[in-house]
């Protein structure tokens, strides 16, 4: 097999936002956009066939249809009563949108500027403190950009790693961030002090592109791999199965 | 109870309401809200209001009139269009005071208020600003060998609940028959008072004739008064009697945009008399699209 050279931008990110349910089990899969939605559903077709999916709704789907169809079989009920209860279980990884995100992890999706009169508001707090708190948690960032990778976040609403460990350890038993994709790279926290580190570039950004774009000094390993191919399944499998009509390219452009 | 019952009309019911009363919303985002009420609410001088909701745009339209003092809640969409308008604007001039909790820990508030407990722990909050922007929320330590410290959820009771569903019965029994209960029982067991709108009144026997039983979701004990509200919640979703009005709610959310538009949409569907005004009104404009 050649490596295909069309895989696009997005293609790349849907196989980064994949990878970070592998090896998850049983669990459920909360995608929040539609490159995450459309991972969440390649993970479950390839490498993590055991995740449970929703319908966006209150049911836990038994089919894998395309972003945005209607799914034909239900294999479980979990309406917003039951799913707060499942996130307090842990049983469960979301990746969750970030309006601003700090080096840390912490994530804002409340408002932009000063809580008391916000320059901008936006959704509001949501379950992001209780998802950080009580299960794995990642992030998706199709914009990558120093207006959304910042120094502070103007409301700590998902908890990062400096802000759990002040809290204290009801804070910290069950916090873990696993993985930020954003249409640039992807990055963990793998560093001693938990501060965010770049894991993979996507094919065609460098290291340098990264820096420019994170408003805050982002750890940099010597070596940076290219985030991986997808294999030729693959994309067979976000092109004609998950993701026909190409959701996916309007939320990550190719430039 | 006899002859009609709890039944009431929509404007009967506001008029139990009075200013300066703590409310609960039910549904969720743009999602079977009792807006019906809320317009009777809009139509009323009941102002002065802390309401309590998983905002969509029952909030939106409160808080568009001046109607919110302080607004507790998780959240403010109209799901299919992620920012609310007209809430937005509000948080933007500080044109109300905001309670910014996280969803579990209003699931907990509103357990709490339901059984009657000061409050519920739950993990959510800790190390958010959650703590940060209310400083009036405490935490609480286990008396168990654990010793963990948790956020203690304060109880969110209310005077008055208004929530709506697909069915109910003359007596207050309420049915939902979509997908989601949300939280709709919570924020009756949760209030003083508790008003049912639904978009069809029929007999007790009705009710579970073709659905199963735990379709009940509101008892009659915890229920004042119920209003047959045909089309109800629009122009937010009431699965499945009616989907949301997508169409409806973008004409909504672009005519909030400037102080000219929403104008010209208020006095179009919302200066009624009555709840079927504004339905005449909706209908008229879904002809003009055509």
């Amino acid at each position: 097999m050649t490596t295909p050279t069309t895989v696009t931008r997005a293609e790349y990110c849907v196989i980064a936002c994949a990878e970070a349910w592998r090896g998850d089990g049983e669990v459920l899969a909360s995608p929040m956009g539609t490159i995450p939605s459309v991972a969440a559903r390649l993970a479950k077709l390839t490498f993590a066939p055991e995740l449970l999916l929703t319908d966006g709704e209150a049911l836990l789907i038994g089919d894998v249809p395309a972003v945005g169809a209607r799914s034909a079989v239900t294999e479980g009920w979990l309406p917003y009563r039951r799913h707060l209860t499942m996130v307090m279980g842990g049983r469960r990884h979301v990746m969750m949108g970030a309006s601003q995100i700090d080096r840390f992890g912490n994530q804002n999706i409340s408002c932009v500027g000063d809580w008391r009169r916000p320059s901008r508001q936006l959704l509001g707090a949501r379950g992001a403190p209780a998802n950080t708190l009580n299960n794995p948690v990642s992030y998706w960032v199709p914009r990558h950009s120093p207006r959304v990778f910042v120094e502070r976040v103007d409301m700590i609403c998902g908890v990062g790693y400096d802000s759990a460990a002040a809290a204290g350890p009801s804070a910290t038993r069950f916090h873990e961030l696993r993985r930020v994709v954003s249409d640039l790279g992807v990055f963990d926290f793998a560093t001693p002090d938990h501060a965010m580190r770049l894991v993979s570039v996507h094919p065609g950004v460098t290291a340098d592109d990264i820096r420019e774009a994170t408003g805050f000094p982002l750890a940099v390993p010597d070596e940076v791999p290219p985030t991986r191919e997808p294999t030729a399944d693959e994309l067979r499998l976000i092109r004609d199965v998950v993701d026909p009509s190409g959701l996916r390219e309007r939320e990550v452009r190719t430039a | 109870m006899s002859g009609n019952g709890k039944v009431m009309t929509p404007d009967a019911i506001v008029g139990r309401l009075e200013s300066g009363m703590t409310l609960g919303i039910g549904g969720w985002g743009s999602r079977r809200k009792p807006m019906a009420l809320v317009r009777a609410l809009l139509r009323s001088d009941v102002t002065d209001l802390t309401v309590v909701a998983f905002g969509g745009p029952d909030v939106g339209l409160l808080a568009a009139a001046g109607r919110i003092r302080k607004l507790v809640t998780a959240f403010v969409t109209l799901d299919s269009i992620p920012l609310e308008p007209h809430f937005r604007a509000a948080r933007e001039r500080a044109a109300l005071e905001l309670v910014e909790l996280d969803e579990a820990v209003f699931m907990q508030g509103l357990t709490a208020a339901a059984q009657r407990l000061p409050f519920l722990p739950v993990r959510a909050g800790l190390g958010s600003d959650v703590l940060r922007v209310n400083p009036g929320l405490r935490t609480v330590t286990s008396p168990y060998e654990d010793g963990e410290e948790l956020v203690a959820a304060p109880a969110l009771r209310l005077d008055a609940a208004l929530v709506h569903l697909n069915r109910a019965d003359h007596l207050g029994n309420g049915q939902y028959l979509g997908p989601d209960p949300y939280f709709d029982d919570l924020f009756c067991e949760a209030a003083d008072s508790a008003y049912v709108t639904c978009e069809r009144i029929v007999g007790t026997a009705e009710l579970t004739a073709h659905a199963a039983p735990q379709t009940l979701l509101v008892s009659r004990h915890a229920v004042t008064g119920v209003a047959e509200t045909p089309n109800g919640a629009h122009f937010t979703s009431c699965a499945p009697d009616h989907g949301r009005d997508e169409s409806f709610q973008k004409e909504y959310a672009t005519a909030a945009r400037t102080p000219e538009t929403w104008a010209a949409f208020h006095t179009r569907f919302l200066t009624g008399r009555t709840e079927e005004d504004y339905q005449l009104a909706v209908q008229a404009w879904h002809k003009e699209q055509r």
